[in-house]
């Protein structure tokens, strides 16, 4: 594994299926990553581009989470907002290998200060 | 000694032999041949092991090439000798025999371990894994005692073990880490079909279980799991997966990520040496299946033999019958932005099919239960053909979507049906009688389902249904229905889904989708909660909560505030609270830092700016003062707002404040279609607000006047008047009657203001008031739900339920990367 480019954040076990978990980033911006139904894992900026509201507590279905604060729609996939609300929040790249989960490094270190 | 140059394989398995039968059939007399295999046989089939082990097949069955083979070729087989090193500089192996061998190409074909997850017990006897002959001799052996097997790992591997074991009569349990079966290769609902049917079968699946150890005295004897559940077991198979076995090429100082990396020709970072098969990693992928070998191996051949076809990588489908049932599924199933899910679901056949198409291609197929068309998908995903012309009949098959130009449409392909074809399975309808129907004045969905039936139960020919009405009526149908379907999912409206929950007996969220025929496979933001509901409404004591099919509020039983952060309110009953609970409170504001404390509209107080860390921490430490989780954040029983009443106050007429604390504690924690608030005020002055509250009760001189369905929100609603009782006993059996009615019967999020304009206060009345027995029935299940429902979940939480939901799954700190928590 190149670790300067992905970092290990754990076994992908802990993620509920249908569900996510957060990662804060000391001095940057929290990421959330999330669980499909088919086990696919994706990880976003924590934050709605409507109100910041944190995705991570929404609802995720197929591949997207419903955000919890005022119910938009978010692609996990590219982090676009869905049907008519306009709005993007960006996307770090994840890879599970061996049943962890690893995370892009320079993504998620990203507007740390 | 020959002087043509030696091709030695490390490894005798299905890859290493294929690849020298592809070069011999280029040329025979190109190279030496010597195989080493780890094993003391020949080249057999791996994956007819399964029907060695459901006592199908015996291990001649399977020989891919017999002793004569090796013999005629002029091939060494080195068997029962895997080799353990290979020096590069010098161009030898060496065995572990000692047996040193010299070559000019070599190739490696290792294939696979299988995976071993790392729990202790893990090397006890009687855990075996399921990889090679032997492991099927060791389950062979242990089913000959009989008893009962434990299977780690419900993918493909080990639900095959599990049948196998249960055919030679052992009790199988499968223990499966993630919450559907096969979640490589099926989706959440063909995986929920399958576990049913295993289910049916008689095997025990445990998903969502993962394993603590195996113990046993110096041999396996069971299998604890985390949730300390422990399953007795003589034989436990570990089938949780396979890797790549690479350890003798990265020794060699070959090339490995996460299988050994090769060239389109086959060629490691060394070009005398070639690798072949699971082991590999081509273009950044590692295969686990047949088809993709093959191909590897005709590259390999080519190559080796001067002719240039390079290998471009392989897109995978897999087709299997696991215990006899087919399943199916290609490509990309993650569905996503841009992608359109084409689901067909028939309950009464028990087959599922969905096609993923995205930009008019099919780009994935998941089929359960009837198979047939998974090779015509598979060729339109890999010729990525367009499909435009025949989407709209694409998931009946290839017989009805290629079938002529007419019936790729499906008004056409109705329109060309005779009147004696079956419309609705379910309920026996006919084109003809669905048309008489529609000709007889039914001129919507509805009417045709109430009159004649069709669609009416598992409503999988919908479709068909108003394609009969655009033919029939032609401009006049409207294609509206009076009542609105409960979401984009489903054609069906609220009431029906109650309906078929009940009739039917459907027990689960996808059980539903499943009998439903839900359009989507998972559902949307917007139904799962419902459904959930719906559930735990018709089941209270069997229902199994789905945290992921909760608004977040109430899977943190606290209310998410715009900053992400939580209120907590805990609950006092009837607004009535002591100093001590006061201290708590102010204690738990001070040590979590709430940023305000405030005073609610229902008598109680709300500590806000609490980080959902903190939230198990703070919950213990009221439920140590006694208090319990007030139900703020959810469609539940908030508050009972009351007065003083006739303890203190000089118009008092009846004790208010005991009243409603009495009726607080008979509602508090059930779960309702929407937030529900009650008050009781002491007299008609009303300074407990009654008569804009879900149940109100206004105590007179003579009694109680109990009042309904107000609401003080958006649209200002004052109670209807329900009827006048004269005791508490009265008042409160009514109360439970009512908010039965109400959970029984509204739609998922109606509050009881627009039920009950929508109902009528007269339907109201006849149930609660005027039928006696009907009001005890009401009141009598109502209190059968609460027996389940009223547990503090804060107490659950504090207790260490559901940790993760709190935590964080790890932190990120400049340049160090903390543990997982």
């Amino acid at each position: 594994m190149d670790s300067a480019k992905w970092l290990d954040i754990g076994p992908v076990d802990q993620l509920p299926s249908l569900g996510a978990r957060t990662l804060p980033v000391q001095g940057g911006k929290e990421i959330a990553i999330f669980h499909t139904a088919n086990g696919e894992v994706y990880a976003l900026i924590n934050e709605c581009p409507h109100k910041q509201g944190p995705l991570s507590e929404g609802i995720v279905h197929d591949t997207t989470v419903t955000c919890p604060l005022h119910s938009w729609r978010i692609s996990l996939i590219d982090g676009h907002a869905l049907g008519d609300d306009e709005g993007c929040v960006p996307v770090i790249p994840v890879k599970i290998d061996n049943g962890r989960i690893f995370i892009g490094r320079a993504e998620a270190l990203q507007g740390q200060g | 000694m020959s002087q043509k140059p030696h091709l030695v394989v490390i490894g005798n398995g299905m890859a290493g032999c294929r690849a020298v039968e592809e070069v011999l059939a280029r040329d025979a007399n190109k190279f030496r041949v010597t195989i080493f295999g780890a094993e003391p046989r020949v080249n057999y089939n791996r994956i007819m092991l399964s029907p060695v082990l459901a006592g199908e097949k015996t291990f001649d069955d399977i020989v891919i090439n017999d002793a004569a083979w090796y013999a005629d070729n002029g091939i060494e087989l080195v068997s029962g000798d895997p080799v353990v090193s290979i020096d590069r500089a010098g161009r030898t192996v060496t065995a572990k025999s000692g047996l040193s061998v010299g070559y000019d190409k070599l190739l490696i074909a290792t294939g696979s371990d299988p995976f071993i997850i790392p729990v202790p017990g893990k090397d006890l006897p009687g855990v075996v894994t399921f990889r090679d002959l032997d492991d099927v001799d060791k389950m062979l052996d242990a089913a000959k005692g009989g008893g009962a097997a434990v299977v780690i790992g419900g993918g493909l591997l080990g639900l095959e073990a599990a049948h196998g074991l249960s055919l030679q009569g052992m009790k199988v349990t499968v223990i499966h880490l993630m919450p559907t079966l096969m979640e490589r290769q099926l989706d959440e609902a063909a995986g929920w079909l399958l576990k049913t049917e295993l289910e049916r079968r008689g095997q025990t699946i445990l998903t969502e279980a993962d394993t603590a150890e195996i113990f046993g005295n110096n041999k396996v004897e069971g299998v604890r799991l985390k949730d300390e559940t422990e399953i007795p077991a003589s034989i436990v198979v570990m089938a949780v997966g396979i890797r790549p076995a690479t350890a003798l090429a990265r020794e060699a100082g070959l090339e490995v990520n996460r299988g050994i990396v090769v060239d389109d020709h086959m060629i490691t970072s060394d070009p005398d040496v070639l690798s072949v098969g699971e082991c590999v990693e081509h273009g950044g992928m590692v295969y686990g299946l047949v088809a993709p070998l093959w191909e590897m191996c005709r590259s390999l051949a080519d190559g080796l033999v001067g002719a240039e076809n390079p290998y471009g990588g392989s897109v995978t489908s897999t087709k299997l019958k696991v215990s006899g049932i087919d399943v199916f599924s290609a490509g990309d199933f993650a569905g996503g932005e841009g992608c359109e899910d084409i689901v067909m679901r028939d309950a009464t056949r028990g087959v599922y099919k969905r096609v993923i198409v995205k930009a008019d291609k099919v780009i994935g197929a998941v089929l359960y239960g009837d198979t047939a068309d998974g090779s015509w998908y598979f060729d339109l995903l890999k010729k990525g053909e367009d499909i435009s012309d025949i989407r709209d009949a694409l998931i009946f098959g290839q017989a009805f979507a290629s079938g002529g130009g007419a019936s790729a449409n499906p008004t056409d392909a109705v329109a060309a049906l005779s009147a004696d074809a079956e419309i609705c399975g379910c309920n026996g309808v006919s084109k003809g009688k669905v048309v008489a129907c529609i000709e007889g004045g039914a001129h919507d969905l509805d009417a045709v389902r109430s009159t004649c039936k069709a669609s009416a139960s598992c409503g999988q020919c919908t479709g068909l249904v108003e394609s009969l009405l655009a033919l029939t009526l032609g401009d006049e149908f409207s294609g509206q229905r009076q009542n609105k379907p409960m979401c984009k999912c489903t054609s069906f409206t609220h009431e029906e889904v109650r309906e078929h929950i009940r009739d039917m007996e459907l027990k689960s969220i996808p059980q539903v989708m499943q009998e439903m025929s839900w359009s989507t496979p998972d559902g949307c933001s917007s139904c799962r909660p419902a459904l959930n509901y719906y559930l735990l409404c018709q089941w209270p004591a069997e229902h199994k909560e789905d945290p992921q099919s909760r608004f977040v509020n109430e899977r943190m039983h606290a209310n998410i505030q715009k900053d992400g952060t939580y209120s907590v309110v805990p609950r006092m009953w009837g607004g009535v609270t002591t100093p001590n609970e006061l201290r708590a409170i102010a204690d738990a504001a001070d040590k979590y830092g709430a940023r305000m404390v405030k005073v609610t509209g229902g008598q109680r107080l709300d500590l806000f700016g609490i980080r959902k860390q903190d939230l198990p921490a703070i919950w213990a430490d009221l439920n140590a003062a006694g208090m319990v989780s007030g139900h703020a954040y959810g469609k539940a029983l908030r508050t009972v707002k009351t007065c003083v009443g006739s303890e203190w106050c000089r118009f008092g007429t009846q004790d208010s404040t005991g009243l409603g604390i009495k009726l607080e504690k008979m509602t508090w924690g059930s779960w309702m279609p929407h937030k529900f608030k009650i008050a009781v005020s002491g007299c008609p002055r009303n300074c407990a607000e009654a008569t804009i509250k879900d149940f109100g009760v206004i105590c007179v001189d003579s009694g109680y006047e109990l009042h309904i369905g107000g609401n003080g929100g958006i649209h200002l609603r004052g109670t209807d008047l329900l009827c006048k009782v004269t005791s508490e006993a009265e008042a409160m059996e009514y109360c439970a009657a009512f908010i039965q009615l109400y959970r029984e019967e509204a739609r998922y999020l109606d509050r009881t203001a627009p039920w009950v304009e929508r109902v009528g206060l007269d339907y109201v009345k006849s149930r609660v008031v005027e039928d006696g027995e009907g009001r005890k029935e009401l009141a009598r299940r109502f209190y059968h739900a609460q027996e389940f429902l009223q547990k503090d979940p804060w107490a659950e939480r504090a207790a260490g339920a559901e940790a993760h939901i709190h935590q964080h799954i790890a932190e990120i700190r400049p340049f160090a990367v903390m543990g997982t928590k």
